[in-house]
């Protein structure tokens, strides 16, 4: 039987800066006790690639020792985060839960990385990962099998399994996950935690190793829609080092949770909800989202989002073309790790047969397949055209509406090894990945517990740039939702 | 059936299979490109391609020197060099007779 390691209360960024601000607690006692909820469960949990406390706890002093000295760098200097797997943290192994990066050291940071450590942020362990981020339920690490806080004989999700299970499981206040289909929101979903994707080239994804360069999209993961708002604050920004980054982006999310505002304008697309393959507990809880925001005065409207149909046969063919290229890099000649051969084409061919697991195999073949001669108008072309048709239809439908309301997934968090089909596992992704391709900002906020006792979530997704009134709509949204209870 | 052949795309993906790999993946891949074939149900002989999610334009910059990352820190990456300056790989041009 799965054990359940939830702890009973959670802690925010907010309210640890407060404390620290006041001088109530000090970064070292905080990161302490975070270590110590590792020591007592992380055995379960399985959530850390690497978690150096030593390191963190120099870290936290220095942050003490700024504060003492009147100089912190933010509200939230000494607050730790923990860091998906993908993400470069200078001297940090950046593995991204594969074999073909083992003892590789990121030799900068990346700039999400930097922006967090100019506001002080504790950086707070490597995080568990499908290989490469290929995957949705964390079981393509070629590592450890992250569990479910919640039930560990259950997947925590993926790709950003490690930063979903952290925060579910009590290990840090505050996580970064990377999300090209789905990867923050899904895991967030299945842990009980938030996840915010960004709207594409909000933040910066220099230092993020990457998967499928157009959907790549870093974000946080968090136990309020608060902190969701503080982080994004702090990570947003044109980035001189990455060219898909907008420009004179405005940030005071956190402060916007506060203004008064009118009631939202909520779009429903019906056939996620008539969809026959959700799960009947997802549906009643979707169904009674709508109802709570409704009685909240808040006006429902229906809209369609005719193509979304198509939006996984379009992103696997996009996602694994971009993947195959950017994965040509890993080689063995510069890092990671190389398999010995006097022939350098064999080199490559049994470095990359070694180092890369079934599924980054099996998406490299797909994705140089469709670029490949003779074959790139009847798929790659194919599918840009289809990405079209979906942007339209979030464009039609955001005419509407200020945000769309869906399920996170089809159903709660599965047992391991009981997905075993890779197409099966690919159809799991159906209401996130539409917002990929379209370029949209979304949110996965706890929506109660399903009759086998896991966490169920729910989707808000805002147009372009709409992460104001998006994260307005989850913050109003988790209100309810506590004066429920 | 596609017309996806296992052992072509592996050799251009610089993939290096075991049989037992390659009839797995050629299942998989036709069942992925028989699910993919969806999108023919759609005409969209006329439809703009979309690249990226959110326009943008080109982005330039002064053609000026950078920081770099120093090569002592590159080097210390690399599976195998030459007096912490080089990378080493195998031979590449074959001089014959050597």
């Amino acid at each position: 039987m799965g054990k359940n390691v939830v702890p009973e209360k959670f802690v925010s960024i907010a309210e640890l800066s407060k404390k620290l601000v006041a001088g109530e607690i000090t970064s070292v006692e905080i990161c302490q006790s975070y270590i110590d909820a590792c020591n007592a469960t992380e055995a379960d949990v399985k959530a850390f690639r690497v978690l150096d406390a030593e390191k963190i706890l120099a870290d936290a002093k220095a942050s003490d020792a700024r504060r003492a000295a009147g100089n912190a760098l933010s509200a939230y200097d000494g607050v730790p985060i923990g860091i998906k797997d993908n993400i470069s943290v200078t001297g940090e192994a950046c593995g991204c839960a594969s074999k073909i990066l083992e003892g590789y050291e990121a030799p900068y940071d990346a700039t999400v990385i930097t922006k967090l450590k100019a506001a002080g942020f504790v950086c707070f362990g490597r995080l568990n990962m499908d290989e490469f981020a290929m995957g949705s339920s964390t079981e393509n690490s070629a590592y450890d099998k992250t569990t479910n806080p919640w039930n560990t004989d259950c997947v925590p999700g993926g790709s950003s399994g490690g930063s979903a299970a952290a925060v579910a499981a009590g290990f840090c206040p505050a996580t970064l996950g990377s999300d090209t289909g789905g990867s923050i929101r899904q895991p967030a979903n299945f842990c009980g935690v938030v996840g915010l994707k960004p709207t594409y080239g909000r933040v910066s994804r220099f230092g993020l190793v990457a998967f499928a360069s157009s959907l790549d999209q870093i974000g946080p993961l968090t136990v309020t829609v608060e902190d969701a708002a503080v982080l994004l604050d702090v990570l947003i920004g044109c980035d001189k080092m990455d060219s898909t980054t907008i420009p004179n982006q405005e940030g005071g999310f956190a402060a916007a949770l506060s203004e008064e505002t009118a009631p939202k304008k909520i779009g429903v697309p019906m056939s996620y909800i008539e969809n026959e393959g959700l799960d009947a507990d997802v549906k009643a809880a979707t169904l009674k989202a709508i109802e709570q925001l409704k009685a909240d005065g808040h006006e429902i409207v229906e809209v369609e989002l005719p193509h979304a149909d198509y939006a996984i046969a379009a992103y696997y063919v996009i996602a694994t073309a971009e993947a195959s290229t950017n994965l040509a890099r890993f080689e063995g000649v510069r890092y990671g790790n190389r398999a010995q051969s006097n022939d350098l084409l064999e080199m490559y061919t049994k470095t990359r047969e070694n180092g890369f697991g079934a599924e980054v195999k099996r998406r490299i073949l797909l994705g140089t397949f469709v670029l490949s001669s003779g074959y790139y108008d009847a798929y790659y072309l194919k599918a840009q055209k289809v990405r079209t048709l979906i942007k339209q239809d979030f464009e039609k439908a955001f005419e509407k509406c200020d945000v769309i309301l869906t399920p996170v997934t089809p159903s709660t968090s599965f047992e391991f090894g009981s997905v075993k089909d890779p197409l099966q596992m690919y159809l799991s992704d159906i209401y996130t990945i539409s917002v990929n391709l379209a370029g949209n900002c979304a949110i996965s906020v706890p929506n109660g517990e399903a009759s086998n006792g896991m966490p169920i979530g729910l989707q808000f997704i805002g147009p372009i740039l709409g992460e104001k009134e998006l994260l307005q709509t989850a913050h109003i949204f988790e209100g309810l939702q506590k004066e429920a209870k | 059936m596609s017309s996806f052949d296992v052992k072509t795309v592996a050799a251009l993906s610089r993939l290096e299979l075991t049989p037992e790999e390659e009839a797995a993946y050629q299942k998989d891949l036709d069942a992925i490109l028989g699910y993919v074939e969806k999108m023919a149900e759609l005409d969209i002989a006329d439809v703009e391609p979309t690249a990226r999610a959110v326009e943008m334009d080109n982005v330039f910059r002064e053609d000026v020197k950078g920081e770099s990352i120093d090569r002592d820190i590159v080097m210390k990456n690399a599976p195998a060099n030459v007096d912490d300056e080089l990378f080493r790989v195998p031979v590449v041009i074959d001089e014959g007779g050597a």
